[in-house]
């Protein structure tokens, strides 16, 4: 583990010894959740906001009141206690897909690359129990990993002006739901008619940090039912 | 109900308060004022002219100028930042000082001079529901405002009648100048080490210009390309302020409105009052670096806190 410096009222804490060259891995990105709930509570009265990520967490303080010796300090003490904290599994949520090349422009694609069939490379997304490495890029956009290395897939060279809300896509060995309509240049999939991200309903995403996450194939009919909408 | 009529939005106004934390789990960014000192200022002033406590309340933003507005309501308004001719009614009034509106008044803003973003505060603030905990308008999330966009022709910003007791302004002692050129106080941190010394050191004695393609998100610079020994990091947070050099080797100073978490190599970040003065700044402006240590950006902050603080309004 490692602090190091972010700006004015932020440091970031390296939770891998490869520090911000680590590569994601779920035993980690435990500790980071478990050094997140621990932060949480502990600098409640200082802490403005807190951003986990795949191997790291920054953390923003409201400099005009500490200062980054005393969060230093109040770091290492709790963190090192953690080491031997058992750290919560998460919740285990599941997306409902409907997987088909309607929905899912880049299937034939990747199966082609793979030399799967397309039921193949469906079976491998869904078989896998994901963990929500990070959450950015949009709001509601949560990072999920790692998809079957078979079905890794790189990014488009030219990227969607437009890929629509509920997308599921792969890029590289992740996977994600987007949770808006918005430019993107993921490999899709398929269609979740689940809202990932909401303003209106609390909590406004189903899933956090730390969550598992798996998903389950929905017929077009089923997947209509729910209320999605087909592009 | 009183308020404000939007006869024309200008090139781009926003309705902001001090912005949303605590969301960035969610990958909510933070939004709020791009100079937080003009923007307390403003409201300050219309606190201080009707005896209120001042409290940091809904505004606008008003970046280039343009805005025409239309009162329909008694109350007291001021304008602070970018220099952008004030008219009420087609008569110049001063930025930097509290007025008095009465309902059926055109309040008119000219394009900045001087600057590029003004804010306009009324006494107890527009009333704009909150979205997660704020007002703060991030059109990237469709999030905050009214409709989660910039304001637009038609819109109506509700607020409460206020009568002014006493007008002040801000003494000009006081008041922030916004030049062409400046120098960014940096603290080295993130990937610092992946940049090594002759790196740092033509980073720190180049001078960069502000480009066209600069927004709430980010400022992106151009001059002396910098180089750092790795591509990309696995994706990690990023505060305000901070720096981040992509493979062109060209600087982005990441803001109010930046994404939350990416995989782009930083040097350091720019510390709080000075992404505020950057953001006044224009394409075709100046801006070399000067490092500093934590500890003086600390000192930085409390002395520009305790200066606005101590800071007497005059009164009028």
């Amino acid at each position: 583990m490692r602090i190091a410096v972010a700006g004015e009222n932020a440091l970031i804490i390296y939770f891998d010894d490869a520090g911000f060259s680590a590569q994601a891995s779920p035993a980690v990105a435990a500790r980071v959740q478990a050094a997140k709930v621990a932060i949480a509570t502990s600098l409640d009265s200082v802490l403005i906001d807190l951003i986990p990520s795949y191997a790291s967490l920054t953390l923003i303080y409201d400099a005009l009141k500490t200062d980054h010796f005393f969060i230093s300090q109040t770091l290492n003490a709790l963190l090192n206690d953690l080491d031997n904290a058992e750290s919560g599994q998460g919740s285990l949520v599941t997306l409902p897909v409907y997987y088909s090349v309607e929905s899912g422009p880049e299937l034939e694609l990747i199966a082609a690359n793979a030399d799967l069939s397309i039921e193949q490379v469906i079976d491998l997304h869904q078989q896998q129990e994901y963990r929500v490495y990070a959450i950015g890029f949009a709001p509601g956009f949560a990072y999920l990993g790692e998809v079957n290395e078979k079905i890794a897939a790189s990014r488009l060279s030219t990227p969607r002006q437009k890929v629509p809300r509920g997308a599921v896509g792969i890029a590289d060995r992740q996977t994600a739901v987007y949770p808006a309509q918005s430019p993107g240049g993921w490999n899709l999939i398929g269609l979740c008619p689940q809202r990932m991200f909401d303003p209106t309903v609390e909590p406004s995403m189903p899933v956090a940090v730390g969550d598992r996450v798996q998903f389950e194939t929905i017929s077009r009919n089923r997947f209509l039912e729910l209320g999605g909408e087909l592009p | 109900m009183s308020g404000f009529k939007v006869i024309n939005p200008g090139m781009l106004t926003l309705i902001q308060d001090t912005g949303r934390f605590g969301f960035h789990g969610i990958g909510l960014t933070n939004g709020g004022p791009l100079d937080p000192l003009a923007f307390r200022w403003a409201n300050r002033l219309c606190e201080t002219a009707v005896d209120g406590s001042v409290a940091n309340n809904t505004a606008l933003e008003i970046s280039i100028g343009g805005l025409l507005l239309e009162a329909q309501v008694d109350t007291v308004i001021a304008i602070t930042g970018a220099d952008m001719a004030l008219t009420i009614n087609g008569v110049a009034y001063e930025l930097w000082q509290s007025h008095s509106i009465k309902a059926g008044d055109q309040i008119e803003l000219g394009y900045a001079q001087q600057g590029c973003r003004s804010y306009l505060a009324v006494a107890g603030g527009f009333d704009i529901p909150h979205s997660f905990g704020s007002a703060a308008t991030v059109a990237r999330e469709t999030i905050g405002g009214i409709t989660g966009d910039r304001l637009q022709q038609g819109d109506f910003l509700p607020c409460a009648s206020f009568n002014a007791q006493q007008h002040c302004s801000v003494d000009s002692n006081d008041r922030p100048h916004y030049g062409d050129a400046f120098t960014a106080r940096v603290i080295l941190g993130y990937q610092q080490e992946t940049f090594n010394d002759v790196q740092q050191q033509l980073f720190f004695s180049s001078e960069y210009t502000v480009s066209d393609r600069c927004d709430r998100m980010g400022y992106r610079l151009t001059g002396q390309k910098i180089q750092s020994s790795i591509d990309g990091i696995l994706s990690e947070g990023i505060c305000h302020g901070a720096i981040q050099i992509p493979a062109d080797g060209q600087p982005i100073v990441l803001i109010n409105d930046r994404q939350t978490i990416g995989g782009y190599p930083k040097i350091g970040s720019m510390i709080s009052i000075d992404t505020a003065k950057l953001s006044q700044l224009m394409s075709g402006a100046q801006v070399s670096f000067e490092a500093v240590s934590m500890e003086q950006a600390h000192n930085l902050l409390h002395f520009a806190e305790a200066r606005f603080q101590q800071a007497q309004l005059q009164r009028c």
